[in-house]
């Protein structure tokens, strides 16, 4: 589904702190599966995720999506394919402080022009989905770690993408709640969605929902194996 | 085989759709810092508030002059000595009474009383009025008020001799005039001699009339001509000094306000372009999940658009109210200045609509340019720059 | 309500009270013609050539007749008639008269 060929990105080019991210990769990433990939933090994890999900260009190689090649489509054309395939769940979480969880949860549909009423009705019915429902309006200050990031979840699933990102997702969570999050991830698989994780955590890695495992070193493949 | 996806057709539902939300998130965000928002809509409607009312106040005011002036004497013919105003000799008349073109010419006797009690000046003025006559005066509203006078009461003058003499008032001249006669003491020409002991055989100045208004500049050379020591003001040159008054003294106060609305913008720029932390990691977020710069932009130009235009609305009608229910209120002090006698400033509201316009402009355009142009750093960023 | 439609809808009734405002300017003016008229007769009758506005000084109450030097027996800046008299511009009748002499 989704192809990379010799993918290569560097940062500060030119400057004295040039530094390559990502050093010829390629990967077949494939559809209905979760992958992860796994490596201490500096292999390139992060920067892959975000080459993948049209957030960024790579310096160099080829990316092909559904058999179609977006490295070369104008930035307004790779946005929109942005918006509509893929649903990101960051590290940090990254909610928006002083607004409601639901409204959060609506932000990445505003833009596409859909009625409010019915951007709003879908996100209601993944919170319920989720079971944080009576959350909703609780501005996301007052939530906890784990209703937090299922807002996030929430905000990923809200455009109803095929593909979702996740990065680092169990970073502030405990065993407890990582152990919910991959349930939830179980349920999304079988609902046809594509799962994209980063992460170093063997709780993530080491689950039975996970199809493949990338190990990443320095930006290059350490093997390719499950 | 998923099917790959399509830019959507534009159409004017998305169009609305997408602003309406995009509103919807301004104004979230804007709550968020309730008390210093509240405070910078209040400053901003503060400011179209004041300019405001004084572009109606001042245009209003030469609408009325131009009006009431209309029927000012054509032509006045003033004395000069050594400069100043003097008093004419009424043989003058004989003199220009042959000029081709005059149809008549009037001796004009009126001048200046100050009433120590109230420490108000009067402009005292000689008319024929049958109820007008010795012994009796007729008043304008701003003496009946300031002295608290009315018909039947007797005011106290006292004359050049130091003679104190006692006028009654036989009426007082409607409020709805007051804007013309507030000061007037309506006099007979008998009590005005005894009262500044002018001779007989001279006037204040005189009024003369025209049979072909065009002609009014070749007879007032022609009476320079015969009367050197005399200047000749015709009713134009009037018309022109109200027109001049109300745009000058309009700029004297506009160009304060010119100055605190120029402040604002100042302030609301230097808010504007330090976008802080917070601010540019919000940015950053919305980018990464999925807002283009574009969006960032419409976001902010609502902002611009919700302080402003709410201000200028609120202001304007406040402006409106405060000019015209209220007569200025608030400028009081400024118009009134030393004088104790005031007119009351029940003017009729002529307003401008360019003028409307161009406060409109003047207080949404640059604000939302200023809300939008700092922002534009902020917007550009790499959607993945929140996952660094 | 939406926040969104709370605003529009906050503006549109300003825009029609703004509306109301020049519906009542232009009905005001009709209605105060009568006023109008009483002061113009009243200004022919009598012959006036200023309005009452500021009775501080003579230059003040009388803009138009003002010579071109009255002024100067105040004080520079006029501050006893402050501020109307450091505002009244020379009236265009008073410049004439000097005006052979540039």
């Amino acid at each position: 589904m989704i192809e990379l060929k010799d993918i290569r990105k560097v940062f500060n080019s030119g400057k004295p702190n040039e530094f390559s991210a990502v050093q010829g990769i390629s990967l077949s990433i494939e559809a209905r599966k979760a992958t992860v990939l796994k490596g201490p933090s500096g292999s390139g994890k992060t920067t892959l995720l975000s080459l993948i999900g049209c957030m960024a260009r790579p310096t160099a190689g080829r990316i092909r999506l559904f058999d179609r090649e977006i490295t070369s489509l104008p930035e307004r054309f790779l946005t929109d394919i942005r918006r509509k395939t893929f649903g990101f769940i960051f590290q940090h979480f990254n909610l928006i402080k002083g607004i409601t969880a639901l409204e959060n949860a609506m932000l990445p549909a505003y833009p596409l022009g859909e009625k409010s009423s019915s951007i709003r009705k879908r996100a209601l019915n993944l919170f319920e989905l989720f079971n944080i429902a009576p959350k909703a309006y609780s501005r996301v200050e007052w939530l906890s770690g784990g209703e937090a990031q299922r807002v996030t979840i929430v905000r990923a699933l809200v455009n109803n993408p095929s593909v979702i990102i996740a990065d680092e997702p169990t970073a502030h969570l405990d065993t407890k709640l990582s152990l919910e999050f991959m349930g939830i991830l179980a349920k999304l698989k079988e609902d046809g969605k594509t799962l994209l994780l980063a992460s170093h955590d063997p709780v993530v890695y080491e689950s039975a929902v996970v199809d493949r495992v990338v190990n990443l070193r320095d930006g290059r493949i350490d093997g390719a194996g499950q | 085989m998923y099917p790959i996806p399509r830019l959507p057709r534009k159409c004017m539902r998305t169009w609305i759709e997408r602003h309406r939300n995009i509103l919807d998130f301004t104004l979230s965000s804007l709550v968020r810092r309730k008390r210093k928002n509240a405070a910078l809509v209040s400053v901003y409607t503060l400011i179209v508030f004041l300019l405001g009312s004084v572009l109606f106040f001042t245009y209003a005011l030469r609408q009325e002059a131009s009006f009431l002036l209309k029927e000012a004497p054509e032509m006045i013919v003033q004395k000069l000595s050594a400069g100043r105003h003097d008093l004419i000799p009424v043989s003058y008349i004989e003199r220009i009474r042959a000029i081709k073109g005059i149809s008549s010419i009037k001796e004009r006797l009126w001048g200046y009383y100050y009433d120590p009690i109230v420490g108000a000046n009067y402009t005292l003025m000689v008319v024929e009025d049958p109820e007008v006559s010795p012994g009796f005066i007729a008043v304008g509203e701003g003496v009946s008020r300031t002295r608290l006078a009315s018909p039947g009461d007797a005011i106290e003058f006292r004359t050049s001799q130091g003679i104190t003499i006692e006028l009654e008032i036989k009426k007082v001249l409607s409020s709805a005039s007051s804007l013309v006669s507030s000061d007037l003491v309506l006099i007979s020409e008998d009590d005005f001699r005894k009262l500044f002991g002018t001779a007989k055989g001279f006037a204040t100045d005189l009024a003369v009339k025209v049979r072909n208004p065009r002609e009014l500049t070749t007879i007032a050379l022609k009476v320079a001509e015969i009367l050197p020591d005399t200047r000749q003001i015709l009713r134009e040159e009037i018309l022109r000094t109200y027109d001049a008054i109300f745009s000058w003294r309009g700029g004297i106060l506009l160009a304060t306000l010119f100055g605190a609305v120029l402040a604002f913008i100042i302030f609301a720029w230097d808010k504007a372009s330090g976008l802080s932390m917070e601010e540019k990691r919000e940015i950053g977020i919305l980018k990464a999940i999925g807002w283009e710069t574009s969006d960032i932009i419409r976001m902010k130009f609502w902002e611009g658009i919700v302080v402003s235009l709410s201000s200028f609305l609120m202001g304007i009608l406040l402006a409106y109210i405060h000019v015209f229910f209220t007569s200025f209120m608030l400028f009081e002090p400024v118009l009134k200045g030393w004088a104790t006698l005031y007119p009351a400033f029940k003017i009729t509201p002529f307003i401008d609509g360019a003028q409307v316009a161009s406060l409109f402009f003047l207080t949404v355009v640059p604000y939302t340019v200023a809300t939008i142009i700092p922002s534009w750093r902020a917007a550009i960023v790499d959607p993945d720059s929140v996952m660094r | 309500m939406r926040k969104s439609s709370l605003f529009f809808l906050y503006i549109t009734i300003q825009t029609i009270l703004l509306g109301c405002m020049f519906t009542h300017a232009s009905y005001k003016q009709k209605s105060d013609v009568n006023r109008l008229q009483e002061n113009i007769s009243l200004v022919q009758q009598l012959g006036l050539t200023d309005l009452c506005l500021f009775t501080e000084a003579s230059y003040t109450r009388h803009l138009s007749l003002a010579d071109f030097h009255t002024a100067f027996q105040d004080s520079p800046m006029a501050l006893e008639h402050f501020p109307s008299g450091s505002l009244v511009p020379h009236p265009p009748a008073a410049k004439k008269m000097y005006e052979n002499m540039d």
